[in-house]
């Protein structure tokens, strides 16, 4: 569009006023151009715009109006009709445009503004949420500091490192000036000053524990703030220009061991606390805040668990540290003790052997001297020494028994034997020595006591004889009856033995063994001591200078080791004494009956040759050989037939010949006489052994032997010994192949 | 009683020696511990009976072997008895020799066991008048009360 500024000369004097709207209405004509263009430039600009054909419609109206000022520019002359009606057409599409944007406008305005408010309340959530995520952050970087924390406090068991760490942890973390723990004194009065994070050795200060400031921080479990001047809080000298920091301070539990009752967790009241100072930095203008609160509020919990943690390792360690001592002087001791014995029992062996060659040379010496011609008065004096020497020779027995008794390493044997033929002997032996005293003796053997019994037959002798015997020595005058039957059941349950309990089963019985005399009696009062032993019945009438005091224990330790009870009943002095004892023995079954000692014994090697009337038969075709075999069966007390060739011996031999014994040097001729030996005899059971006697010492010879059915095979040259031997060991096996 | 010491103690050196050079081994020894009192005699008896055993067999070696075809199963038979005979009663020396002509016999050794032969023959009177000796001397102790 041109715009003229040509000024029309004609028009002077209202020419100033058409002047001024002349240029008015074209810059209202510019700028009513330019503003759509601005617009279309601006919103291509900006990515957002939603009502693009409003602006379409506004821009058109603008336009509109633009135009229509322009083309009024031409109406200030004399126009013509088509600018007229050019100038109408703009009017009327400007009107047209202006009222539907007007019309629009109504609708939209509104619709804008609210897109304003909504913005604004955007902006308004955004710097909410911008708050929040800055706590949340700041909270999680508390989660962190104080995980951190935990780690490195729960990182060590020492106590002091734990409390270190802490202060060192915590005042990086929250960036304090200072933090101290004071900890309770011994006396639990004061609190003194224990660790601080910037000074390197605090000096002793100590504040009493009552303060009201202190009582207030250690009866809630919070984080409390309190005045920078209490002493609690004044550390070091005050050195900001302003304001100190603002304080806080928290109490920590110090648990003890004894504060962990199983199942039970530690009272309040019998904790201690200590107290954590927490300073911030001072002239910060620093406030504590709640999440910084919360942080040392769980930091002290940590401690806390962390201390109590490492108090129970201290204690344990300790504990474990006692124990491996104790197990040290333990061993040690056991060890002690292992040497004592094994040297006791050493000692004991040694004296055994020591003690009992002297006496057994004396006792066979005096036996034997007594059997010489004597003076009465050298008999009698050898009689005391062999007394003596028996008594010693008793005492040694006694104590050596004994002590193998306590040592737990006598074990009884268990064979059978014949129980009425040991009531027997024990009478048999005790009688001599009673009619002495003038004592007379009964027995009452029951008569279902079984005839055979399976138990320590020699110990249950020394059993019975010990306490006859000391019937015996104590009674100086009466009678001793001795019984014995078969416990029954209902006597067990007897007041006397209260700790007896007797097994039944089928193949034991209880012997009981009652022995009763009319003598000095013993004091109710000595009864338990008697079978102590060595503890001698110190009664003045009864004092006897033979017994040793060993008896009646070694009885008890027998009687219980054969599962039964002794026990002894008197009235009291002068009312004698009963002795009764239960044994248990076995039962043998009708098998064991058999194998009774009535078995022959096998004569030794050495013995005198039981082959006394062995018929044996020699076959030897050599003459010489044949007389001196004959010669060494002969000495050997064998009845000898000779035969000097195999058809002799054929004729010869009979079933009275227990050994026959060949010469097989001779070729074949030895081992079919053997094969018609066996021919001879083979309906009969016991036929002769035949035997090989032979120089040969080829393992052939061995096996043509056997092949051909001999029992033995002797290489010669024959001992005398070696035949001993030979024939023995041929009459009990049966068969006797001597290696080759 | 002093001559029965000095005879007995010549007894035992001499029958030491005997021991000694090989005459006689541990089975003579046997042989005397068989005699006995129901057995006084008992090593004369083997003694003379191998004496006898001896002499019948020397000469049927010697006449097998004088024979132009030798049967050496035959002498090895004869041999073998005395060899038997010379170890039962502990002629040691013999009955090496014996060994020996055995061995010559196998082998049918002419020569060799005509040499064993003259050997064995050596030998024997060696040892007989040797055991011969020893019963003079035994005899000599009894009689003299010993």
């Amino acid at each position: 569009m041109e715009s003229c500024n040509c000024i029309d000369p004609q028009v002077p004097a209202d020419d100033l006023l058409m002047k001024y709207q002349y240029i008015s209405d074209f810059f209202i004509a510019l700028a009513y151009f330019s503003i759509p263009l601005e617009l279309i430039y601006f919103v291509k600009k900006s990515a957002v715009f939603p009502y693009r054909w409003v602006l379409v419609q506004f821009g058109a109206f603008i336009v509109l109006c633009g135009a229509t000022h322009l083309i009024n520019l031409w109406t200030f002359r004399i126009h013509s009709r088509t600018v007229a009606v050019v100038m109408t057409t703009a009017k009327v599409l400007t009107a047209v445009v202006s009222c539907a944007t007007a019309l629009m406008l109504v609708h939209i305005i509104p619709d804008l503004l609210s897109v304003k408010t909504r913005e604004l309340f955007l902006k308004n959530k955004a710097a909410e949420l911008d708050r929040e995520m800055g706590l949340i952050r700041t909270q999680e970087e508390t989660g962190r500091h104080v995980r951190m924390l935990t780690h490195e406090i729960r990182s060590t068991l020492d106590r002091h490192t734990i409390l270190k760490t802490t202060l060192v942890e915590l005042g990086r973390t929250l960036a304090l000036e200072e933090c101290a723990l004071w900890m309770p004194t011994r006396t639990g009065l004061e609190l003194q000053l224990s660790y601080t994070l910037r000074q390197q050795n605090p000096v002793g200060y100590t504040v009493p524990i009552h303060l009201p400031v202190i009582n207030q921080v250690f009866s809630s479990n919070r984080a409390v703030k309190i005045s920078p001047n209490c002493p609690v809080a004044r550390l070091r000298p005050y050195a900001g220009k302003y304001m100190p920091g603002a304080v806080v301070a928290v109490r920590v539990p110090l648990l003890h061991l004894s504060n962990f009752q199983i199942y039970d967790w530690p009272e309040v009241s019998t904790r201690s606390y200590a107290l954590m100072v927490l300073m911030l930095p001072s002239d910060s203008a620093r406030q504590w805040h709640v999440h910084e609160l919360e942080l040392v509020e769980v930091v002290a919990d940590q401690v806390a668990v962390a201390l109590s943690h490492a108090a129970i390792l201290e204690e344990s360690m300790r504990a474990r540290d006692q124990l491996m001592e104790q197990n040290v002087a333990l061993d040690l001791a056991r060890r002690e003790a292992e040497t004592a014995i094994r040297a006791r029992n050493d000692f004991l062996a040694v004296m055994n052997h020591e003690m009992r060659t002297p006496m057994h040379a004396v006792i066979a010496l005096s036996s034997l001297l007594q059997e010489t011609d004597l003076t009465a008065e050298q008999r009698l004096m050898v009689e005391t020494i062999l007394k003596s020497s028996n008594l010693l020779a008793t005492l040694i027995n006694d104590v050596l028994d004994l002590s193998r008794l306590e040592d737990g390493s006598l074990q009884l044997e268990a064979t059978t034997f014949n129980l009425h033929s040991l009531f027997r002997e024990v009478l048999n032996l005790i009688k001599p020595v009673a009619s002495v005293k003038k004592l007379s003796l009964t027995s009452h053997i029951a008569s279902d006591l079984p005839m055979y019994a399976i138990g320590d037959e020699k110990r249950l002798m020394q059993t019975i004889l010990n306490v006859v015997g000391n019937a015996v020595k104590f009674s100086k005058e009466g009678c001793i009856s001795i019984s014995a039957f078969v416990a029954k059941p209902e006597s067990f349950r007897d007041a006397r033995i209260p700790d007896f309990l007797p097994v039944l089963s089928d193949n034991h019985f209880y012997l009981r063994v009652q022995v009763k005399d009319s003598g000095s009696g013993i004091n109710p009062q000595d009864i338990p001591k008697i079978f102590t032993k060595f503890a001698q019945n110190q009664s003045l009438t009864t004092r006897n200078p033979a017994g040793s005091g060993l008896g009646l224990a070694i009885c008890r330790r027998f009687v219980n080791l054969m599962e039964g009870h002794i026990w002894v009943e008197s009235e009291g002095i002068g009312k004698g004494c009963t002795v009764t004892f239960i044994v248990k023995l076995g039962i043998p079954d009708r098998s064991n009956e058999f194998k009774l000692p009535f078995v022959p014994k096998v004569p030794g090697n050495h013995g005198s040759t039981n082959f006394a009337g062995l018929k044996v038969l020699v076959t030897d075709d050599n003459g010489v050989s044949r007389t001196v075999t004959k010669g060494l069966l002969m000495h050997l007390g064998c009845d000898v037939t000779t035969a000097s060739s195999s058809e002799e011996c054929l004729r010869v031999v009979s079933l009275e010949h227990e050994v026959v014994f060949m010469d097989v040097c001779a070729g074949l001729d030895g081992y079919e006489l053997a094969i018609r030996i066996h021919e001879k005899f083979t309906k009969h059971q016991d036929r002769p052994l035949i035997v090989a006697l032979t120089g040969n010492t080829k393992k052939v010879t061995k096996e043509n032997c056997m092949r051909v059915g001999m029992d033995g095979l002797i290489l010669k040259p024959v001992s005398v010994d070696k035949m001993r031997g030979v024939l023995s060991e041929l009459l009990e096996r049966r068969v006797l192949f001597e290696t080759v | 009683m002093d001559g029965i010491v000095q005879l007995q103690r010549q007894l035992v050196d001499y029958t030491a020696s005997l021991f000694h050079e090989g005459f006689l081994d541990d089975q003579f020894n046997q042989l005397q511990q068989l005699q006995d009192e129901s057995n006084p005699d008992f090593v004369v008896e083997v003694v003379t009976l191998f004496f006898e055993d001896a002499e019948r067999l020397l000469n049927e070696l010697t006449k097998t072997l004088g024979q132009p075809s030798i049967d050496f199963k035959r002498l090895d038979a004869h041999v073998h008895q005395l060899k038997g005979s010379s170890s039962s009663i502990g002629a040691q020396r013999i009955h090496r020799v014996c060994i020996s002509f055995r061995n010559s016999c196998e082998e049918q050794n002419v020569e060799g066991c005509l040499k064993n032969l003259q050997q064995v023959k050596q030998e024997y009177s060696l040892v007989k008048s040797k055991l011969e000796t020893l019963f003079r001397m035994e005899q000599q102790i009894l009689a003299a009360g010993g």
